[in-house]
């Protein structure tokens, strides 16, 4: 095992000195993770709120049919804009989010009674007409519910009776369990940290080492090949590790400049859950060293390797992704899967449930076993003269 | 000392490697010499155990490379072709790393790379990155990498290439005296001069079979030619992949 050892410290040692391999594997993940990360919420949220806040301006059409709504509109707050010719266009152009038209019929149905029909012009597939579109529909919805109260009053009816049901929220979400929902990318970029974080010392330490033409003569020494490769992959492990615990503390860090007070959310990763997704996390750096071990092997050159790579990514976004689309209920099934039962259980982390300790451990070992499976066969490919000689 | 008999490798239809017998003696340098393609860099990766041979016999020290892999390496020092220095570790890291692989102690290493350094005249640059070495450094490296655990026979794949005329003279001055310290010296080469200058036994291969074998002198009787350049012509049958 000496030979093992040797060769893992030798690995580490080299890829240090590697500022390009340091950049790669230690710094990316933590840095540009939370950045990307927070920078979207930061912004999205802030948009948000300016939007809800901003004075809602509207150009309206046909202002002169209905005097009474456009005057309760304003007094609302609403800036009443000139009318254009064409409002379809104007929404179509993104000119204006939204255009009120009022039809030349609305004071004959108004007064017969009859409810009296106002356009709302909108495209609600652009994400910045919703805001001002629901808040423009709430006013219209306020004056509707004003004049039908006033008009049951007149004929004598409790305006009760046009309110049969009355529908009250019943809140159980906690605000730390609110934050999974801002936090449903955490599990995606961990399992693709674990991932990016070793795969510069995966390439370098096999296909780099082929193309170096230094394979040939590592392999003249006494020591089982088995043990070479273990050695190499050990310290694919640690790169993809040490990425992984960066980026979870960094995360840990930056949340709490996170912009969400006021709605009600608590974003804090307490230590334990840090170790807690650490440790759940920790053997998909295992399983993806030997991953991508096994696919930079076979590769020629580091070109080559890295072309690869760039589909070894994938894979640990497809159960995210599923994840993502379609959220399920943890069960104790699923637990054994590989980069599956990470999502679920950094979720239920996150939303601070307790998590039974052998869902856990199914979840350590299933996808132990598989990355071990898969690293003992990528230890038997430099006994393939093919792979080691491949290029020379 | 190696013993060959009748060497055989194959790489799907390509015959690299077609029956080759030699015999490389202890205190003595054999030359394997041939044009580029010729089969030796086969015939050596075969001796140093990475290629498993289709057909034949190698026996090193009394050792088959096939089934005592482990004990051969560690008297195995080889000098591949690419040299294959690491180029973010120091020249000494470089030496070491290979000590360390054979299990040789912290203090030893320190002991034997010392030694080798002034052997080898490395002072200057031993303790830098090999980084934009030049040629005659990197093999300087390259041969204390492989000399670290005192190895008894010696492979060297083409250990001039690209040495300029100091680093070559230095470079023979040291397999020289590793003859006269009783080590079995292997070198293949594609250059006339090296031939002459160093080996007691030459080798000549030629598309993967030996086409003749002997000193020098006896080589230069069989072909009855004026110098071993005309010789070497003359028993592999062309001039291809000579010129140096």
């Amino acid at each position: 095992m000496r030979g093992l050892f040797t060769v893992f410290h030798k690995e580490l040692r080299e890829n240090l000195r590697d500022r390009k391999a340091v950049f790669n594997s230690v710094l990316l993940g933590p840095i540009l993770f939370p950045i990307i990360f927070i920078g979207l919420m930061w912004f999205s949220t802030s948009k948000e709120m300016e939007r809800a806040e901003q004075t809602l301006e509207v150009p309206v059409v046909g202002a002169e049919h209905a005097p009474n709504l456009v005057r309760f509109l304003e007094q609302q707050g609403m800036v009443v804009q000139e009318a254009p010719d064409n409002p379809e266009e104007l929404v179509r152009s993104q000119t204006a989010p939204i255009v009120l038209r009022i039809p030349e019929a609305f004071g004959e149905e108004w007064t017969s009674g009859r409810p009296a029909v106002v356009e709302l012009i909108a495209d609600p597939s652009r994400r910045e007409s919703r805001t001002p579109m629901l808040r423009l529909q709430s006013l219209l919805n306020a004056y509707a519910a004003q004049i039908g109260t006033m008009r049951l009053q007149l004929r004598g009816i409790s305006p009760n009776a046009a309110t049969p049901l009355l529908v009250k929220d019943v809140d159980l979400s906690t605000p730390q369990s609110r934050g999974l929902l801002l936090m449903i990318f955490l599990p995606y970029m961990l399992m693709i940290t674990a991932f990016t974080g070793g795969m510069h010392v995966a390439i370098d330490s096999t296909a780099g080492e082929k193309e170096r033409k230094s394979l040939e003569p590592l392999l003249i020494n006494p020591v089982p090949r088995w043990q070479i490769m273990s050695g190499k992959m050990l310290a694919t492990i640690v790169f993809g590790f040490a990425s992984l615990a960066l980026t979870l503390v960094s995360f840990r860090l930056a949340l709490p400049y996170m912009p969400t007070g006021s709605l009600g959310i608590d974003l804090t990763l307490r230590a334990a859950t840090v170790g807690g997704i650490l440790l759940v996390v920790g053997p998909v750096a295992v399983l993806a060293a030997a991953m991508l071990t096994m696919l930079a092997t076979f590769a020629k050159s580091f070109r080559e390797a890295q072309s690869y790579m760039s589909l070894v990514i994938l894979i640990p976004m497809i159960p995210s992704i599923m994840f993502m689309a379609n959220p399920v209920k943890p069960e104790a099934w699923m637990m054994p899967i590989p980069m599956f039962s990470q999502n679920l259980l950094i979720g239920e982390f996150i939303r601070g449930e307790t998590v039974p300790l052998e869902w856990i451990g199914m979840s350590i070992a299933g996808t132990l076993a598989i990355g071990l499976v898969l690293a003992a066969f990528a230890a038997t490919l430099f006994n393939r003269p093919r792979v080691v000689f491949s290029g020379s | 000392m190696i013993v060959v008999k009748n060497l055989h490798k194959s790489f799907g239809k390509v015959n690299a490697v077609r029956g080759i017998s030699f015999e490389a003696r202890d205190g003595e340098i054999t030359g394997l010499l041939g044009p580029n393609g010729a089969g030796k860099t086969t015939t050596l990766r075969m001796l140093y155990s990475l290629l498993p041979p289709d057909e034949g016999e190698i026996r090193i020290d009394g050792l088959d490379p096939t089934h005592d892999a482990m004990t051969i390496k560690r008297t195995l020092g080889v000098v591949p072709d690419g040299r294959g220095l690491y180029t973010r570790l120091t020249a000494r890291e470089n030496i070491r790393y290979y000590g360390e692989l054979h299990g040789m102690s912290k203090k030893d290493i320190r002991a034997r790379t010392d030694e080798l350094a002034a052997t080898l005249d490395m002072a200057d640059f031993i303790d830098r990155r090999t980084e934009g070495f030049s040629q005659g450094q990197r093999v300087k490296v390259a041969i204390a990498r492989a000399m670290v655990h005192q190895p008894q026979t010696v492979l060297l794949d083409e250990p001039s290439n690209g040495l300029d005329v100091m680093s070559t003279r230095a470079l023979r001055r040291y397999i020289l005296s590793l003859k006269a310290g009783g080590h079995s010296v292997v070198l293949s080469t594609h250059i006339m001069q090296e031939v002459a200058a160093l080996c007691d036994r030459i080798v000549i291969i030629a598309q993967g079979e030996i086409a003749a074998d002997g000193t020098a002198q006896q080589l230069l009787e069989r072909s009855r030619c004026g110098t071993l350049e005309d010789a070497f012509v003359a028993l592999i049958g062309s001039d291809e992949g000579l010129l140096a």
